[in-house]
């Protein structure tokens, strides 16, 4: 790692774990802690799809695995009385698993075909939340209560939410952890020799396994791999707002965890971040537009795409140079 | 079973005519057409503020919301996915140009014509009714008329004229059709335009019946996918059959799954796919698009 990069990675924790509390602190914006949770979680999300699009496949149906590991994680922390902590895992193995049954069949289809899919596993999602006993249909599962304390060996690592006075903060820490350690994971996979097999998928498939790469499990893994993200997103979720419904995560949550993505760009592993923190953070902001909110938002991005149709990130490429 | 199939026909008329603008776009350009519901939505405004605000008859409505898709149509492509498509990297890039298209027409709609469930008057009134066996309002037999000689004017239309020929052609090869003298862009646009008109029809005639509002374009979009999917992506045929045999499941669905409550699209979620695995491309598109 060149100094310059450690700096940059110095740089970034420094802002998001002590100048952001410190700003909200000083402009008193206190809301602003549930929108950047959002993002951190949103971008955890986003992750996921990045991986998928890294291996050369479009997936829109990122809402689906969030609404799985959201309902996983209420209902084990309802029904089954286990700790939050413990099914957090649980959440994202869960749309791992399921995404491993649902990936075998349909990673065989590509470009659109496989959007198309993946669009519609979104609202197949949200349908069987409704018509299933255990996720209490169109009421969803209400009044979760908040994460309890996860200790080891009796040394309290994260106290009770329900004592902290001031839980917004330690959510916004908490979504901001699991934000840090899913890029490193990213960023280290795709680093990797996986990350390589991946790169030689997008390319060109048949060229990839035709020189000995499993490309069938190659696929599914990158897809189980982004499905955890999305569930483990999901199921933060569902511990802040303490609610889900099948309604939770729908076809525009899919979408727009695709779009940040673009917006960031694919070719960067933090892409999604700073895509996810331009559009939801942006939208946030556009609020005070009133009724021309959607209208400035929709324009921004039409307009983002014509000049940078590479993402916001291809910005660092001019500057490099003919790299 | 009359009513059943009656009913199929009549929604599967509706469904092949939005799915053939789809797939007209995307066989053209290889663009997925977010947007699609939305340009819908905005076509069943645009008749319905002519016929029930501005008192013209239905078929100045119609011919007006079709006009006005086109128009908007050809300018999307032109200053939008034309220069996007030339510099962007990945064919993907487009989608988010779609998505953001699809999430500022909503914004305009909802400032022109507001988020109220519009509808307009009957058209023809009275109702037909075959011996109790078959019941049908007039106005939906007209409209399903309209749309099926609307899909065999379309067919027409693409197979015997010259646009037509070309923009075949232009589905087929791209660059073949360059090399054989066609004019990519103008072919593009034109037929961006024509879909985009034709998810204007089925807008200007459903407004007639189930009426219109807001939220109803990206529930459309998603149904739309499904069609060309089962149809697959790209062949007209494939639209139009998707767009009948989607009808006609929610038409049967809708009457035998009542019993168990809202599942009907779930079912036919789940069958999709299932029949995705066995069969990727569709039923007649072609093996990886």
């Amino acid at each position: 790692m060149t100094p310059s990069r450690l700096l940059g990675v110095g740089a970034f924790l420094l802002g998001v774990f002590v100048l952001v509390p410190l700003l909200i602190v000083l402009t008193g914006r206190w809301d602003f802690y549930y929108t950047l949770t959002s993002v951190a979680l949103l971008s955890v999300g986003a992750a996921g799809v990045w991986l998928t699009f890294y291996i050369g496949r479009i997936n829109i149906g990122q809402g689906a695995y969030a609404l799985v590991g959201g309902y996983v994680s209420a209902i084990l922390v309802t029904q089954a009385g286990f700790s939050f902590w413990a099914t957090l895992p649980m959440a994202g193995l869960f749309s791992a698993a399921v995404s491993v049954a649902i990936g075998l069949p349909i990673l065989r289809l590509r470009g659109v075909y496989f959007a198309m899919v993946t669009l519609v596993l979104t609202e197949v999602a949200r349908l069987t939340a409704l018509a299933l006993p255990v996720t209490n249909g169109a009421k969803g599962i209400t009044s979760i209560p908040l994460p309890g304390e996860l200790s080891i060996f009796g040394l309290t690592v994260i106290p009770d939410f329900a004592s902290l006075g001031n839980p917004k903060l330690a959510f916004y820490l908490m979504a901001a952890v699991l934000m840090v350690l899913t890029y490193l994971v990213l960023w280290r996979i795709v680093n990797s020799r996986l990350g390589h097999l991946c790169r030689s998928l997008q390319q060109n498939e048949e060229l990839s396994a035709s020189i000995g790469v499993n490309t069938a499990m190659l696929r599914v893994l990158a897809y189980a791999i982004s499905s955890f993200f999305g569930g483990l997103a999901g199921a933060m979720f569902v511990a802040i707002s303490q609610s889900i419904y099948p309604s939770s995560f729908v076809v525009t949550d899919s979408v727009n965890f695709m779009l940040y993505c673009f917006l960031g760009g694919l070719g960067y592993v933090f892409g999604p971040m700073l895509g996810t923190l331009l559009l939801y953070f942006g939208w946030d902001l556009l609020s005070v537009a009133r009724e021309y909110q959607l209208l400035i938002y929709s324009g921004a991005m039409i307009a983002l795409m014509l000049v940078l149709p590479n993402g916001v990130l291809s910005l660092l490429e001019k500057k490099g140079g003919g790299k | 079973m009359e009513q059943i199939l009656a009913n199929g026909l009549y929604l599967g008329a509706q469904y092949a005519l939005i799915a053939l603008g789809l797939t007209l776009i995307f066989s053209l350009m290889n663009v997925l057409n977010f947007a699609h519901g939305q340009m819908y939505v905005f076509g069943g405004f645009v008749t319905y503020t002519l016929v029930a605000q501005l008192g013209l008859p239905f078929i100045v409505g119609l011919i007006a919301s079709a006009v006005v898709l086109a128009v908007m149509g050809a300018l999307i492509e032109k200053f939008l996915f034309r220069p996007v498509i030339r510099r962007s990297k990945r064919d993907e890039s487009t989608m988010l140009l779609a998505a953001g298209i699809a999430f500022f027409l909503d914004a305009v709609i909802l400032l022109l014509f507001g988020e109220k469930q519009r509808g307009v008057p009957k058209i023809v009134g009275g109702v037909f009714n075959w011996d109790m066996r078959l019941i049908m309002p007039y106005d939906r037999i007209l409209i399903g008329f309209l749309a099926i000689s609307l899909i065999v004017g379309f067919i027409l239309f693409m197979q015997y004229s010259r646009t037509g020929r070309a923009m075949r052609a232009l589905a087929q090869d791209r660059v073949a059709a360059q090399l054989m003298g066609v004019d990519v862009d103008r072919y593009s646009m034109i037929g961006f335009a024509l879909g985009a008109m034709l998810a204007g029809l089925v807008g200007g005639l459903l407004v007639t019946i189930t009426g219109i509002n807001l939220g109803m374009g990206g529930p459309t979009s998603v149904k739309a996918f499904m069609m060309i999917m089962i149809g697959g992506a790209g062949v007209i045929s494939g639209a139009i059959a998707g767009g009948f045999i989607l009808g006609m499941m929610e038409s049967i669905g809708l009457t035998l799954l009542a019993a168990y409550g809202d599942v009907t699209y779930l079912v036919i979620f789940a069958s999709l796919m299932v029949f995705l695995a066995i069969r990727p491309q569709g039923l007649m598109g072609k093996p990886w698009g």
